[in-house]
């Protein structure tokens, strides 16, 4: 990834050890991560609970401090800054929290107006910007309506009127789907679109879905143990990984690859020799698949898979019983590894 | 033995006022610098805004030695800081003191475990938006924590009434003073009887008064 001019979050070689209990148990939450994250994106972070990611995003706007390394923000060094100076960077970074994190004892509209508050906003000033929120993200009726009264799409609604209200160039977003059903998701995901495309701002998501990186995402990096392991646009990183833990969060998310479990039975079902063949926009069609095998002589049979869309491209895998002399199958194999990605589970009784 | 009502009526009624003064006082003292209190052991609590391990081991320590010491006993050991702040070791004011002293250790405990049960995700929320720390102690910390607080101030303020009733060792009066020398020593159950009934109905109506605040302030 060349260094991009228009890198608005920078992270520089950044890491951050917690202390953790009991001598020599320190967690390397982040461990020198070093990666650029442009102006007007929407910016995936995905990985398992426990790799680091929601620290990472936290280094952003500072709520946890680098150990090493730099986290720079609109230019701006945070690993130098007192925490003092720090509260007006903060102030202009907006975050959403998968548990919402709503003002209990505050109205709708109290919580919303709360950033300007600490901005210094004049109180005529902050319920004119309060109204335009509400609207803006579909709760003008529920303005003075406490908080617990309201759903969970709701809550993250004033969540995100409320990240949004001082007009910061960015929009950090931990998990803030991980909480809702998938028909609530799919509303607040296209706020966060909305939010991306209408407003210019650039957006970080955290999540351990596959799906809101394939829906919402325009790149992605994968973490694992504190790194980044994988960085791309979306559609490439989950149409060619490259990293073990890319591919089992595809395969787990999409469950178009077989698990141990299923290669198992397929393996009883089916004597020949087993692959995994990956479907993409370029090794695309099965018709690509179709043609190698019949120019190696090799007879191949789906036997388990699934095609779907990612950023709008077609992307998924299809499992292949091949049946043909040894050779035959290899040199098919081999081809098929020239032009797409295979996972070769061999013979039942290699 | 018929109780004489007339001579008791304005000896019961001046010893009200001595309870009144005892408990409002240290109310008021121990509400205010238990509050203090209370926000710093919260605050300085190892991952809270203000971490500190020595301030909090401090501060600790000081409330768990204080707070076990059965008054009546606190009440002597505090006689040379109270000769110290008050001039003397006898005395309403001495008592007072005392009262107001205890009152604060009590709740500043009190007011550390309201408080730890506030979300710690909201005080990110308001430090994700640039609050400082004093910012979130008054408008996130005690709002959200303020229906317990209430509750909690109103337990405090049974524990205060129970300490004034120990007033007469001090000769600070009050009911409890009064109880027991009008009614006990003169062998006059009456006389406690009716003592008994009024600090029930006292704690009755001050229970009452912040269960309606506490629940006012709840508002969801």
């Amino acid at each position: 990834m060349s260094p991009a001019t228009s890198a608005v979050i920078r992270f520089e070689n950044a890491a951050k050890v917690f202390p953790g209990r009991g001598r020599g148990a320190q967690v390397r939450a982040v461990d020198g991560v070093t990666l650029d994250i442009r102006e007007g994106e929407i910016f995936g972070v995905i990985g398992q609970s426990g790799a680091g990611k929601s620290t990472l995003v936290r280094l952003i706007n500072a709520l946890e401090r680098t150990t090493s390394g730099d986290v720079v923000v609109d230019g701006v060094s945070l690993a130098s800054l007192s925490e003092a100076r720090l509260r007006p960077v903060r102030a202009g970074i907006g975050m959403v929290f998968q548990q919402f994190n709503l003002l209990s004892s505050r109205t709708v509209a109290g919580n919303v107006a709360y950033p300007l508050e600490v901005a210094g906003w004049p109180r005529a000033r902050r319920e004119a910007r309060v109204a335009e929120l509400l609207e803006f993200v579909g709760l003008a009726d529920k303005a003075k309506v406490y908080p617990s009264t309201l759903s969970g799409g709701q809550k993250q609604r004033v969540g995100i009127a409320r990240a949004l209200a001082t007009n910061p160039r960015i929009l950090l977003a931990d998990e803030a789907t991980s909480a809702l059903d998938p028909e609530t998701t799919r509303d607040v995901l296209d706020l966060l679109q909305r939010v991306n495309r209408e407003l210019g701002i650039t957006v970080v998501v955290i999540t351990h879905e596959m799906d809101v990186v394939r829906s919402v995402c325009h790149r992605v990096a994968v973490m694992d143990r504190g790194r980044v392991v994988e960085v791309g646009e979306s559609y490439q990183v989950f149409s060619a990984p490259r990293h073990d833990v890319t591919r089992r969060f595809v395969a787990t998310a999409l469950r178009d690859r077989p698990s141990p479990d299923v290669l198992a039975r397929l393996r009883r079902r089916h004597a020949g020799h087993i692959v995994t063949v990956g479907v993409d926009e370029v090794a695309g069609s099965s018709a690509v698949l179709t043609r190698t095998l019949r120019e190696h002589g090799v007879d191949g049979t789906v036997v388990y898979g699934g095609i779907t869309e990612v950023a709008e491209r077609p992307y998924g895998s299809l499992t292949v019983e091949l049946v043909g002399d040894p050779a035959a199958v290899e040199g098919a194999v081999a081809a098929l590894r020239r032009v797409t990605w295979v996972d070769d589970h061999g013979r039942a009784d290699a | 033995m018929t109780t004489d009502w007339e001579f008791l009526a304005p000896l019961l009624w001046e010893a009200a006022g001595q309870t009144a003064y005892m408990v409002v006082i240290a109310l008021l003292v121990g509400g205010f610098l238990g509050l203090a209190l209370g926000l710093g052991l919260y605050l300085t609590r190892p991952g809270n805004l203000l971490q500190s391990k020595v301030v909090f081991a401090v501060l600790n320590i000081a409330v768990n030695v204080v707070r076990p010491v059965p008054f009546i006993i606190f009440l002597v050991a505090l006689g040379p800081l109270t000769r110290a702040v008050i001039g003397r070791t006898i005395g309403i004011e001495a008592f007072t003191f005392a009262m107001a002293f205890m009152a604060t250790f009590v709740f500043a405990r009190l007011v550390e475990q309201n408080l730890v049960s506030i979300d710690p995700g909201v005080v990110e929320a308001a430090r994700a938006m640039g609050a400082s720390p004093l910012r979130i102690v008054r408008t996130v910390l005690v709002p959200e924590a303020l229906a317990p607080l209430i509750l909690g101030y109103t337990f405090l303020f049974v524990g205060v009434l129970d300490m004034s009733a120990i007033g007469g060792y001090l000769g600070a009066g009050g009911l409890g003073d009064f109880a027991i020398v009008q009614g006990y020593r003169q062998y006059d159950w009456a006389v406690t009887a009716v003592v008994v009934v009024i600090i029930v109905l006292i704690v009755q109506a001050v229970q009452w008064l912040g269960n309606t605040l506490a629940r006012r302030a709840l508002r969801r």
